[in-house]
């Protein structure tokens, strides 16, 4: 559904022809959407701003190439995406940090859990209802390793097709399942560490 | 009867994801499902698999539903910008 005040056909033909006005609605509607995507990315807040920054101006240069079989607002948040994507790059990372096996379940030699898993005692929709939950899963998110942690917040909470993180990471489909996979595997044991009170 | 050997928790914690995505083979499906019905472990490992995806996607919907607008300044900014 479009939170536009007027139809998004007329503003994209506005916004085409350079309208002033039109900007400033384009901005003053997803400005705050697209700093929300770009917090999920980068941890300081100067960095967020100026990847939604970044984002406008990128936007603004490439309007001419919008198609509109896809929305202003699906648009935006790509371009806010390679946006963040591009600020991460600059980050510098160590390589140990990128350490995820520790993270990762337990086999036997036969193949078998080590460790046998107990559920969380609460039902999926009382877990997720808990402010506190969806905040410990942010913070827990934030100690995943960047390769892993970028992948989990593209398609587990960004809700990007495989296809597109691929494209947008510059990897191929399968390395993307591979790491979302590991990230996943990765966060339960940090959310079973953390509801349990054991690990820490 | 079948013949064929149980998969390993390893296997299926391996396929849990493309199980998930309805992306497994018939008989790559059958494995895993035969698996579970005899392995409580892999139950509940899957259950909190399934609640690790959820809470993750509901951390933005609950976000979305705050619509906060953006700070003043950062619109200015990107407005003075785009004026340049």
């Amino acid at each position: 559904m479009s939170v536009l005040p007027i139809d998004e056909a007329v503003l994209v033909s506005r916004l085409r022809e350079k309208d002033d006005e039109a900007f400033a609605l384009l901005v003053r509607t997803y400005a705050g959407r697209l700093l929300r995507v770009a917090r999920r990315f980068l941890n300081s807040e100067e960095d967020a701003r100026d990847a939604v920054q970044d984002a406008f101006v990128s936007a603004f240069r490439s309007i001419g190439s919008f198609k509109s079989t896809s929305s202003l607002a699906t648009w935006l948040h790509r371009i806010v995406v390679n946006s963040a994507l591009m600020r991460l790059r600059t980050i510098k990372r160590h390589p140990e940090d990128e350490d995820i096996d520790d993270l990762l379940p337990r086999f036997a030699a036969d193949g078998h859990q080590v460790a046998p898993s107990v559920d969380w005692p609460l039902p999926a929709d009382e877990m997720i209802e808990r402010a506190e939950t969806r905040e410990l899963v942010r913070k827990l998110i934030d100690q995943l390793p960047e390769t892993y942690r970028t992948v989990l917040i593209m398609r587990d909470i960004e809700e990007m097709s495989t296809e597109d993180t691929a494209k947008a990471l510059g990897i191929n489909g399968n390395a993307v399942k591979v790491r979302l996979h590991r990230a996943r595997q990765a966060l339960r044991t940090l959310l079973d560490r953390d509801l349990r009170g054991v690990g820490q | 009867m079948s013949a064929r050997p149980y998969i390993t928790c390893r296997e299926l914690i391996d396929m849990i994801a493309a199980y998930l995505d309805h992306e497994l083979p018939p008989q790559a499906e059958a494995d895993l499902q035969r698996h579970l019905v005899v392995c409580v472990s892999c139950v509940a490992y899957l259950a909190m698999y399934e609640k690790t995806i959820l809470a993750c996607r509901a951390t933005a919907r609950y976000d979305e539903k705050l619509a906060e607008a953006a700070p003043e300044e950062l619109v200015t900014a990107i407005l003075a910008v785009l004026r340049s």
